[in-house]
């Protein structure tokens, strides 16, 4: 173990990486520092609020040459970096919960006019009650609107999918919106250590945007955001489903770039164990590291347990996730927001989505954990191994259950 | 030392619980080790009480909920003592460092801390002396530094100075005031046999 760490910062060392100990809003902030767009039209709001402190500060000691605009509600920072991606400009914002929620009909028309925008997303319960705590209840909200959503567990996923979402955005076969979320407190309040690469490597993978068509090229006017009744509507919004269909193969291919520049690969999930797991969890973001551990002490008392952490939710791996679990017993989909749906979360949805049709196939439940920022700790997550075990021996399971909650 | 070790710092709102994790964990860094720092997030308010956390490991740290069994707890403020459970959750054979002008024996009766080690530093005494105000945090840092032995005294002073030159450019007496503090607070701690 001691030697691989070794090899590994080595490694780091050579291409100009250092170690920084940073919160996740200071990651993301780092990150677009490098990516340096040409416009952050932003909004502040808790627990988001820094990363668009600090990049103004960025601006304001010109360490960017961003047009940063500081625009007076969410609403108009999602419209101003529409119209300025439209006119031909990289451009980034950032938000959390209530924000995200101001921005809605603005968030369906950046996917419908193939917008790249990449906005960082510092995921926080909706009201009512008010909170400002974690849970993902904000962009699974969004999750409809054509935006490709992309789950960090910790600062530095934060900090390298931040990179990695302009070049999925900007892809000639991709050409949509990107959210980057990261768990609001738990990691973007939390200082850990994080691998900032070089300024010009970042620079170079990133590239120049060089967009096809935009409203300031003159020489090749086009409309954008016409009028589609009943005549080509259904055509347009059928036309949206192809680059999303065929993103998670330019997100595979981009994070096996990344890892090849800068160490660290990425995929639409990561597998912890999972080679003869019998009893697995699906989980996003930060309680995906807490299993981790959970994973580790369940596997020396001999439990074969695994984890799936999810990191591209939108578009759904099915294929591929269905694929991973399909060898378990009894598989647990963690949701850290309730759909309401009558059938527990958004990811337990998906999940039983992508098995149903198959032969071989895990008993599936759901919980719905952590909700406006509840902690979820080691045993808890141990427990949910422990009512796996149970269902598989007594073939008797709760489809849906709650935890940490007083009832 | 195990592998991982978790600390919460105790203080009142103001007093720099936060900004210590910070320098704690920016020094485990600089030793090369993993680290978090993170305080814990309510309706605070100058005065209240309030908590913060580090975890320090050798290896990369995953775990991301709260601190509930320390092993280590660190006590900015006197006053706290009987109006929060400060021991709440210490593993058996943990250490707390308080922030008093008692002894530790008098400590160890008010808490009734059996089975933990405890410490004791006049740390607000030594902060009005050395940087002007009682700003606690920084000599019990000293205190953690020694009591723990987590990290080198050296590493620490070498860190927070640059720390403390980033932010305190133009004023020189306040790096030279919170060095002399941990100095101080280092060499003071009462309680290590």
């Amino acid at each position: 173990m001691a030697k691989v760490l070794d090899k590994a910062a080595e490694a780091a060392q050579e291409r100009g990486a250092v170690k920084t100990a940073l919160t996740g809003n200071e990651a993301v902030a780092q990150a677009m520092r490098q990516i340096n767009p040409d416009v952050v039209a932003a909004y502040p709001i808790t627990p988001q609020t820094e990363i668009v402190q600090i990049y103004s500060s960025f601006v304001a000691d010109g360490l960017v040459n961003t047009e940063f605009v500081a625009v007076e509600s969410e609403h108009s920072a999602m419209s101003a970096s529409i119209g300025a991606s439209a006119a031909g400009a990289r451009a980034m914002t950032a938000t959390s919960s209530q924000g995200l929620a101001l921005m809605w009909e603005m968030l369906y028309i950046a996917a419908g006019l193939r917008l790249p925008i990449v906005m960082p997303v510092t995921n926080r319960a909706l009201s009512a009650p008010i909170n400002i705590h974690c849970d993902h209840s904000d962009t699974m909200g969004a999750r409809d609107a054509g935006w490709i959503h992309i789950f960090s567990e910790n600062s530095q996923e934060a900090y390298d999918n931040t990179i990695q979402a302009i070049r999925i955005a900007e892809h000639p076969d991709v050409l949509l919106p990107v959210m980057v979320t990261t768990d609001g407190f738990i990691i973007s309040h939390a200082m850990e250590v994080v691998e900032v690469e070089d300024d010009e490597r970042v620079r170079k993978f990133v590239g120049a945007y060089k967009p096809d068509r935009y409203l300031l090229d003159v020489d090749h006017p086009i409309t954008m955001g016409g009028l589609d009744f009943t005549d080509y509507y259904f055509e347009h919004r059928r036309s949206l489903a192809e680059p999303i269909f065929g993103a998670n193969k330019r997100i595979v291919e981009i994070g096996e770039e990344f890892g090849r520049e800068f160490g660290r690969r990425y995929g639409l999930f990561e597998e912890y164990r999972m080679d003869d797991a019998e009893y697995a969890t699906i989980i996003l973001g930060s309680t995906a590291g807490t299993a981790k551990v959970a994973v580790d002490e369940l596997r020396e008392q001999g439990v074969k347990a695994g984890m799936i952490k999810v990191r591209v939710f939108r578009p759904f791996p099915h294929e591929e996730i269905a694929g991973a679990i399909a060898g378990c017993k009894v598989v647990a989909v963690m949701d850290r927001s309730d759909g309401l749906s009558g059938r527990g979360g958004p990811v337990f949805g998906e999940v039983r989505s992508s098995i149903c049709d198959r032969e071989k196939k895990p008993v599936t439940v759901g919980y719905v954990y952590g909700l406006g920022g509840r902690d979820i700790n080691v045993e808890m997550i141990e427990s949910v191994y422990r009512d796996m075990q149970e269902i598989a021996a007594t073939g008797k399971r709760a489809l849906v259950s709650y935890l940490g909650v007083r009832e | 030392m195990a592998k991982l070790t978790e600390i919460r710092w105790h203080g009142r709102g103001g007093q720099g619980a936060k900004t210590a994790a910070l320098l704690f964990g920016e020094a485990a860094l600089s030793e090369g080790k993993y680290i978090q720092a993170f305080p814990e997030y309510g309706p605070e308010r100058t005065g209240a009480p309030v908590q913060s956390f580090n975890r320090i490991s050798e290896e990369p740290i995953t775990i991301h909920c709260h601190v509930r069994n320390p092993n280590v707890v660190v006590v900015l403020d006197p006053t706290l003592i009987g109006a929060v459970d400060v021991t709440a959750g210490l593993t058996p054979g943990g250490v707390i460092i308080i922030n008093t002008q008692q002894s530790v024996a008098e400590m160890k009766k008010k808490l009734g801390a059996d089975g933990h080690r405890v410490y004791t530093l006049d740390a607000s005494t030594i902060a009005k002396e050395t940087i002007g105000r009682d700003i606690p945090n920084t000599p019990m840092l000293g205190a953690l530094v020694k009591v723990t032995g987590l990290l080198s005294y050296d590493t620490v002073m070498e860190d927070t100075r640059k720390k403390l030159e980033k932010k305190f450019r133009n004023r020189p007496e306040v790096i030279e005031g919170n060095l002399k503090a941990i100095e101080r607070a280092y060499n003071e701690v009462k309680g290590v046999e």
